[in-house]
């Protein structure tokens, strides 16, 4: 028979220590990330500029997406931003699938047992060092090395094999297309090492004997490939994909940094630069604080539905379809109880 | 009887194939290795040459004699008018100082905090544990620039500009490092150590400080070079609050020094960017081995 004092003891719960735990991370990520969420939400229907801090409605939204507005240069506006959007989504697909590809590729064949690769480590080491370098560094010295005219290191090195014309440089930094190429190069060379490594976990998280087995079946390398590995490793091509795609949507650094002169590129603007320079122009009433929070809004509903539609994908479906078995389960028996516990 | 007799021989080519496959990616390897390395040995190659040599002779692929001459334009000490651009601009102390500051203090509470958060998730039992660790999964997705339009007006109305406080205290809220400490802490770390502390008197904070921390030292270590590396690397969110040139990091010098249209000094606008990875890149080369580990780690999902 437990006495009221064991019985006491029994009920000690260290729940509120649970909450003091993690009490700081939400305190402040409610204050700097919560509360900044919500304000550009409320900015994105405030006015710009002189107007900041006046309602406006839905009116930012149709001038950025529509270029109808009450101010002017509305159609302006919203050419750019389209034209920043488009711009965001060519150079994501741009750089994540030759990345994709290439470490794939490179990550089979370090794993595979049969290839005798020697310096692999080095290898490793090499190929993610691009990653750790500041990408405005990296910009600033691609821009230096593939600079316009005759006087930069590859145009100069070109003109010296004989393979270029001194007076008609390749325009590798204010070229429309061949920037774009460059800032999709620049951007899978700063990253292909860390989804090679990555990729390569996940397949050396794979059981052996599951190749073993494929092998002594037969199996040429191209079959396990494509009917072992590959499915295998979905959930992390999953989480690979999701992290590129945010990255992705994030671009900033390379495409604000990668011009010669003054000023950013045009050809080269993604959406996260023209959230940038529109709410960083001077002060608080120079500033279009009101379009800068409706594109950030845009971007966040885009990346909210493409998170949805990758974790939808991928979702584990027999454990939903176990878990709605349990709750049909539980309902029945919560219904015998009401009953009295007959079953009729 | 021999396997060779019962199965027969193997394919003929079976050894020539797989060696030339071997060198054939070997191959590869080496060409991505040296597109990895090239830029950054021209890079410190260009840095040694002085403005006039490589504007006649931009193609260079050995040191040259200048890295003085780009220094004293560097600090100040020649009376040009580039030299005052770059002295004015690129402060090597000053950035270096500054960013170290920044990426110090944000690594240790980043680590402290997440690690607190990631044991409070795991060791104890609370109706809105679920609900909680959802959220932190959840918001591990938002894109940084989506807040930032509010994250500056804030700051602006709380006068924080211009300030190291925006830049470091919010980096007690790392949710992405929360992830990682938790799984890391679901495989490796036993519950039952915790009931023995109890047991044995220890309050609760305690335990954590002695016995959490250092049972889950990899994962802190391998969150704290990235942590590093993060925040030594990060041009947006220093760029957005930072004006005053006595606080600018290191990035943002490198990227005044890109924008300067007239008075360009090539040689010394290589050394300003070697100088701005150079630390990284020794940091990396010594903890190669734990940072690769860490991302491998970083890639085991169950």
């Amino acid at each position: 028979m437990a006495s009221a004092a064991q019985r006491r003891i029994k009920s000690i719960s260290y729940a509120k220590y649970g909450y003091m735990f993690i009490a700081p991370f939400f305190l402040v990520y409610c204050f700097f990330q919560i509360w900044p969420l919500i304000y550009t939400f409320i900015l994105s229907f405030q006015g710009n500029q002189a107007l900041h801090g006046q309602w406006v409605g839905l009116d930012n939204y149709t001038t950025i997406l529509f270029g109808q507005g009450v101010a002017q240069g509305a159609a302006a506006t919203s050419a750019k931003f389209l034209n920043a959007l488009g711009n965001t989504f060519i150079l994501w697909f741009g750089n994540f699938i030759p990345q994709i590809l290439l470490s794939l590729l490179l990550a089979v064949w370090f794993t595979d047992a049969k290839v005798k690769l020697p310096g692999k480590g080095f290898f490793k080491v090499v190929m993610y060092m691009p990653n750790i370098i500041t990408a405005a560094s990296v910009a600033a010295l691609f821009v230096n090395l593939f600079g316009d005219s005759k006087y930069y290191f590859i145009n100069a090195t070109l003109i010296n094999m004989g393979l270029v014309d001194p007076e008609a440089t390749i325009e590798f930094v204010t070229h429309p297309v061949i920037s774009k190429i460059m800032v999709m190069f620049i951007q899978t060379w700063l990253w292909f090492g860390n989804t090679m490594i990555m990729l390569m976990s996940g397949i050396m998280g794979i059981n052996p004997s599951l190749f073993e087995a494929a092998n002594i079946d037969g199996a040429n390398s191209r079959q396990v490939f494509f009917k072992v590995t590959l499915p295998l490793l979905q959930p992390i091509m999953v989480y690979t994909l999701v992290t590129s795609m945010i990255g992705g949507l994030q671009m900033f650094d390379i495409p604000f940094l990668y011009h010669q002169g003054a000023n950013y590129s045009l050809d080269l603007e993604t959406a996260a630069v023209f959230i940038y320079a529109n709410f960083n122009q001077g002060t608080v009433s120079q500033a279009n604080y009101g379009y800068a929070g409706a594109a950030s809004i845009i971007i966040f509903i885009i990346t909210a539905i493409l998170g949805s539609i990758t974790f939808f994908m991928n979702r584990d479906k027999d454990e939903i379809a176990q878990k709605k078995q349990r709750k049909r389960a539980m309902k029945q028996y919560k219904e015998k109880m009401k009953r009295g516990g007959l079953t009729l | 009887m021999s396997m060779k007799k019962q199965y027969g021989q193997p394919k003929d080519n079976y050894h020539a194939k797989i060696i030339a496959k071997s060198i054939f990616i070997f191959i590869i390897c080496v060409i991505l290795t040296l597109i990895c390395l090239i830029p950054i040995y021209i890079l410190i190659v260009n840095s040694t040459h002085g403005h006039m040599a490589l504007a006649k002779n931009p193609s260079n692929f050995w040191f040259g004699d200048s890295i003085v001459d780009n220094f004293n334009t560097l600090l100040g000490k020649v009376k040009t008018g580039a030299a005052r651009q770059y002295s004015g601009a690129f402060d090597t102390v000053q950035g270096y100082t500054n960013s170290l500051i920044i990426a110090g203090a944000t690594t240790g509470l980043t680590v402290f905090f997440s690690a607190l958060t990631a044991y409070g998730l795991t060791v104890y039992d609370f109706k809105l544990r679920g609900p909680a660790y959802t959220f932190i999964i959840a918001v591990m997705m938002i894109p940084v620039q989506v807040s930032s339009a509010g994250f500056v007006r804030f700051m602006y109305q709380l006068g924080l500009i211009n300030n190291f406080i925006p830049l470091i205290v919010p980096a007690i809220a790392a949710p992405a490092v929360i992830f990682f400490m938790r799984s890391y802490m679901k495989s490796s770390f036993p519950l039952d150590i915790v009931e023995a502390a109890r047991i044995d008197g220890c309050a609760e904070f305690r335990t954590f400080l002695t016995i959490a921390i250092p049972m889950m030292k990899p994962a802190i270590a391998v969150q704290a070079i990235f942590a590093f590396v993060a925040n030594w690397n990060n041009f947006y969110t220093q760029n957005m609050i930072l004006k005053s040139d006595k606080l600018v990091t290191m990035p943002i010098m490198v990227a005044k020094v890109l924008g300067f249209d007239k008075n360009k000094d090539y040689g010394v606008d290589y050394l300003c960017v070697t100088l701005s990875i150079l630390p990284i890149v020794i940091i990396y080369f010594i903890l190669s081995k734990f940072i690769i580990a860490g991302v491998a780690l970083g890639g085991v999902k169950e």
